[in-house]
C-alpha cells in the first residue's frame, strides 16, 4: 500500500504498543467506536477469534448461523444506527458466504466493513485448503477492498476500511487478512483516515447549479419531490420537511427513503414504485418540475424510462455523481449531500402555495382507498389478508416501530401500510431483492436499537432462506417480534404466474413445516393465528411479551399486490385491480 | 445496447471509437476493478495500454473502446468512481494526440534481392529494429490503419509475426498532469462540511 495516501503522516514519533495483528486488528475496531461484530469462525481466522476472547468485555461477538446471516446482520445494524456494521468470516466458503450481503449492501449504500481470513500468504494462489480469491469475486460489489499479507499493514487498512465505508455514499469494504498476518507482531499505533487523494466523498456544492434550480422550482406550477435513501443517510429529514412547506411541494417516498418523512406528513403524499401509490405514479408523468432526493431512478421506480416523466424539467439532486443522468436526463444535477443541498436550497425558494395540485393527488388516494386499501385493510369476510395485520401493527405501535421485511409481496404490503411515524424506522432489501435478508436484519436492528420495539414481517418462503438465525436469536435472546404470512406460496411471484403467465404456478406452491414446532425448538414462544378474530389479541401478547417472539399468520392463498405497474410498463399505466 | 437518451433527445449518438484516460494510484488489482466496469456492461475493449506516468505513484491506463457516448460517459463515471483511481477523462478521436507502435517480423532475406523492401520501410515511415541471420525486425509508430497498410504491403513478402501496441494517447488540454494532482490533493471534498 501507497503510504503516502493513507492517514496524514505526523513527523514526531509515534507512541507504540507491541501486539499481534490479530490484537491490533481489534484495536483497531475499538479506535472506531465498534462495539458489535457479527461473524462465524473457522481456520484461517482462528487467530483473530483468539484474540478475540480476550477482548470479550469490549466488542460482543454474535455467532450467527451463517455468515449470510452475519452479512445482513451488520446490515440491520447499520441501518438503523447509520454506524458501521462489522462482520466476520473465514476464508473460502465463509467468505463466499458473504457475498449475498455485501452485494446487497453495495446496492443498498450501506456501511459494512468485513474481516476475512485467509489462507497464510506463502499459499496464496495454490488452491490450498479454503483459498478462495475472495478479492477478486468481492471486487464487483465492494465500496473498496484490500487483501492484508503484513500485519504492520492492518492499521492503515482499517482505518481507510472505516472512512471509506461511511462517508459520501456509504457501502461495503472488505479486508482480507492472511493467516501469517494475523499472527505476526506489530508496532500498532492507530490514526483514523480523514482523506484519501483519490476519494471524494462529499463533492463542493455549486451554488449557481442550486440557484437555477430554486428558479425552476419557483417558476412551478405543478412540482413533485421525491425522496429517497439518501435524505436518511445525510440526515437531511429536518430541512427536507421545512424546504417541503415553504414550496409547498407534495412529496412521495422511493422503498429506502421511507420513515424519512412520516406518513402523516402535511407533504407526504404516498410511495413510489410498482407496488406503490396509485397518486405519486400517475402524478409523475403530470408535474412540471421533478425534485429527486437522493434516489437513483430504480426501474422499479420509474418502469419504462422512455414513457417517464417527459414532460417535466427534472432536478436531481444526488451525492454520486455516477447515478446523475444515469437512467433519467436531469434538467438540472446537484452533486451534494442531500442536506447540503437542501439548506441551500430553502432560502432560495420562493414560499408557494400549489393546494389544486396536492388535491390531486387527495383524489387519486380516494379511488386507491376504495378499489384497494379498503378491501386490504378492513376485509370482513374470508381468510386473513396481509394488509389487515400490517394495519394492527401500525395500530399497536403507533408506527413507531422498527419494521424489516424481506422480499415480496409481505415486503410491498408491509411496507405500504405500516405507517411510519418514526424516522429510520424501514430496514429491507430493496435494490438486490435478497430473500432471506429480514430474519438475520432484525437481529442487527435490534441489537443496533434495542430501546425500540422490531417488528420482522416475513414470507414462508423468505423466512425458510435464513430461518437458522432463530439460533442466534435464541442464543443471545435478542427480542426481535417474528412475524410469518404464510400463504404457503412464492407469492410475489405467483402473483406474476397468474397476470402473466397464464396462471401456470410452476414451482412456487411450498409446503410448509410446522413452524410453531420449530420456533418451540429454539425456545422462542410462539403463536399461530387462523382466524381473523384471534388476530389483535395474538398481535397484544407478541408486543407485551418480553424478549423473542415468533407469531405465524395463515393469510388468504391467493391474494395480490396491488396497485401494480406491470414490470416495463409506464408507470401511467398503474393497475388497481 | 443503446437504447439511449442522447439517440432520442439529441437525435444521434453512433458508436464510435472513444479514448479514456484513466489517472490511478500504483496498485495491484485495480486493472481489475477497471475492466469488470466494462465486462459487466459486455463492452469490448479494443486496446488498453497501461505505463507508470512522470508522478511517482500515478500510474495511467489509456482505453479504447467502440461505444456510443452516452454509454462511454456512464462509464467513465463509474472508473472515476473507484477508490484509488485519481481521475477519468473521455475523449472523441479528435479530441487527442495518439499513436501506436508496431513490429513486423520479416525473413532477412527478402531484403536481399535489390532495395525495394528497404525502399518500403523507408516510403512508410518505419524502420529497422534488428538485424539477425534468419529475421529482420521492423518498427513503425503511427496510427492502426498506417501500421496496417504497411502490413498488407509487407505480407507478400511474407511476414513471420505482427504484433501491435495499445493505443497510447496524450490530450490537447494544457494541463500539467501534477498540477491536476496537486489540486485533488488540496481541495475539499474529504469530510463533509455543513
Amino acid at each position: 500500500m501507497n503510504t503516502s495516501t493513507l492517514a496524514v503522516e505526523k513527523k514526531q514519533p509515534k507512541k507504540t504498543i507491541r501486539v499481534s495483528g490479530s490484537e491490533a486488528l481489534l484495536m483497531c475496531l475499538l479506535e472506531e467506536g465498534v462495539d458489535s461484530i457479527f461473524g462465524y469462525p473457522g481456520g484461517a481466522i482462528m487467530p483473530i477469534y483468539d484474540a478475540l476472547y480476550g477482548y470479550q468485555d469490549k466488542l460482543t461477538h454474535y455467532l450467527t448461523r451463517h455468515e449470510q446471516g452475519a452479512a445482513h446482520a451488520a446490515q440491520g445494524y447499520a441501518r438503523v444506527t447509520g454506524r458501521t456494521g462489522v462482520c466476520f468470516a473465514t476464508s473460502g466458503p465463509g467468505a463466499t458466504n458473504l457475498i449475498t450481503g455485501i452485494a446487497d449492501a453495495q446496492i443498498d449504500s450501506t456501511p459494512m466493513v468485513c474481516i476475512t481470513g485467509q489462507v497464510p500468504s506463502h499459499l496464496l494462489g495454490t488452491d490450498a485448503f479454503q483459498e478462495t480469491d475472495v478479492i477478486g469475486i468481492s471486487m464487483p460489489v465492494t465500496k473498496w477492498n484490500y487483501q492484508v499479507t503484513k500485519a504492520e499493514e492492518i492499521p492503515g487498512a482499517i482505518a481507510r476500511a472505516f472512512y471509506i465505508a461511511n462517508t459520501g455514499r456509504p457501502g461495503p469494504v472488505l479486508i482480507d487478512i492472511t493467516k501469517d498476518a494475523q499472527f505476526a507482531m506489530v508496532d500498532f499505533s492507530y490514526e483514523k483516515c480523514t482523506k484519501i487523494r483519490s476519494y471524494h466523498p462529499y463533492p463542493v456544492l455549486d451554488e449557481s447549479k442550486v440557484e437555477e434550480a430554486a428558479e425552476i422550482i419557483n417558476n412551478a406550477k405543478k412540482p413533485f419531490c421525491l425522496v429517497g435513501h439518501g435524505v436518511l443517510i445525510s440526515h437531511a429529514q429536518e430541512a427536507l420537511s421545512e424546504f417541503l412547506i415553504k414550496g409547498d411541494i407534495p412529496a412521495a417516498s422511493t422503498l429506502l427513503g421511507l420513515s424519512a418523512l412520516s406518513t402523516d406528513h402535511p407533504q407526504y403524499v404516498g410511495y413510489l414504485g410498482m407496488h406503490g401509490n396509485y397518486g405519486p405514479n400517475i402524478k409523475t408523468n403530470e408535474c412540471d418540475v421533478l425534485i429527486a432526493i437522493g434516489m437513483r431512478f430504480d426501474d422499479r421506480v420509474t418502469g419504462d424510462l422512455k414513457k417517464y416523466a417527459r414532460q417535466a424539467k427534472v432536478i436531481h439532486i444526488e451525492i454520486d455523481p455516477s447515478e446523475i443522468d444515469k437512467n433519467v436526463k436531469t434538467t438540472v444535477a446537484i452533486n451534494a449531500d442531500a442536506k447540503a443541498a437542501i439548506k441551500s436550497l430553502i432560502p432560495k425558494i420562493k414560499k408557494a402555495e400549489h393546494e389544486s395540485w396536492i388535491a390531486e393527488f387527495k383524489e387519486c388516494d380516494k379511488l386507491e382507498h376504495e378499489k384497494v386499501i379498503q378491501k386490504d385493510l378492513y376485509p370482513t369476510s374470508g381468510e386473513v389478508k396481509m394488509g389487515e395485520v400490517i394495519r394492527l401493527f401500525n395500530e399497536k405501535t403507533q408506527g413507531k416501530a422498527i419494521l424489516v421485511t424481506d422480499v415480496g409481496q409481505h415486503q410491498m404490503v408491509a411496507t405500504r401500510y405500516y405507517g411510519f411515524n418514526e424516522t429510520d424506522s424501514n430496514v429491507t432489501s430493496g435494490g438486490l431483492g435478497t430473500m432471506g435478508f429480514c430474519l438475520p436484519a432484525a437481529i442487527g436492528a435490534k441489537l443496533g436499537k434495542p430501546d425500540r420495539p422490531v417488528i420482522a414481517v416475513i414470507g414462508d418462503g423468505g423466512f425458510q432462506m435464513t430461518i437458522q438465525e432463530l439460533g442466534t436469536i435464541f442464543q443471545y435472546n435478542i427480542g426481535v417480534k417474528i412475524v410469518v404470512l404464510n400463504n404457503n406460496f412464492l407469492g410475489m411471484v405467483r402473483q406474476w404466474q397468474q397476470l402473466f403467465h397464464g396462471k401456470r404456478y410452476s414451482s412456487t406452491e411450498m409446503v410448509n413445516p410446522n413452524f410453531q414446532l420449530i420456533a418451540e425448538g429454539y425456545g422462542i414462544p410462539c403463536q399461530k393465528v387462523v382466524d381473523r378474530g384471534d388476530l389483535s389479541t395474538a398481535i397484544d401478547k407478541m408486543l407485551s411479551t418480553d424478549g423473542p417472539y415468533f407469531l405465524e399468520v395463515v393469510v388468504e392463498q391467493e391474494e395480490n399486490v396491488f396497485p401494480m405497474v406491470p414490470s416495463g410498463d409506464s408507470v401511467s399505466n398503474i393497475r388497481l385491480e | 445496447m443503446s437504447q439511449s437518451l442522447y439517440n432520442e433527445q439529441n437525435g444521434q449518438d453512433p458508436e464510435r471509437l472513444f479514448t479514456m484516460s484513466v489517472l490511478t494510484e500504483d496498485k495491484s488489482g485495480l486493472l481489475n476493478h477497471i475492466t469488470i466496469i466494462f465486462s459487466r456492461r459486455k463492452i469490448n475493449i479494443s486496446s488498453l495500454n497501461v505505463s507508470t506516468t512522470e508522478v511517482a505513484g500515478v500510474s495511467r491506463f489509456t482505453i479504447v473502446v467502440h461505444s456510443t457516448r452516452e454509454q462511454a460517459e456512464k462509464v467513465v463515471k463509474q472508473i472515476r468512481k473507484l477508490v484509488d483511481v485519481l481521475g477519468a477523462f473521455l475523449y472523441e478521436e479528435d479530441q487527442v494526440h495518439y499513436q501506436e507502435i508496431a513490429l513486423y517480423k520479416v525473413p532477412t532475406k527478402i531484403f536481399m534481392g535489390g532495395n525495394k523492401i528497404e525502399k518500403l520501410v523507408r516510403d512508410n515511415g518505419a524502420r529497422i529494429l534488428v538485424i539477425e541471420e534468419d529475421y529482420i525486425v521492423l518498427e513503425k509508430t503511427g496510427h492502426k490503419d498506417e501500421t496496417s497498410d504497411l502490413f498488407k504491403k509487407l505480407e507478400p513478402y511474407g511476414v513471420l509475426e505482427f504484433v501491435r501496441s495499445g493505443r497510447v494517447a496524450i490530450s490537447m488540454s494544457k494541463r500539467k498532469t501534477e498540477t491536476f494532482i496537486k489540486e485533488l490533493e488540496e481541495v475539499k471534498t474529504n469530510l463533509l462540511f455543513q
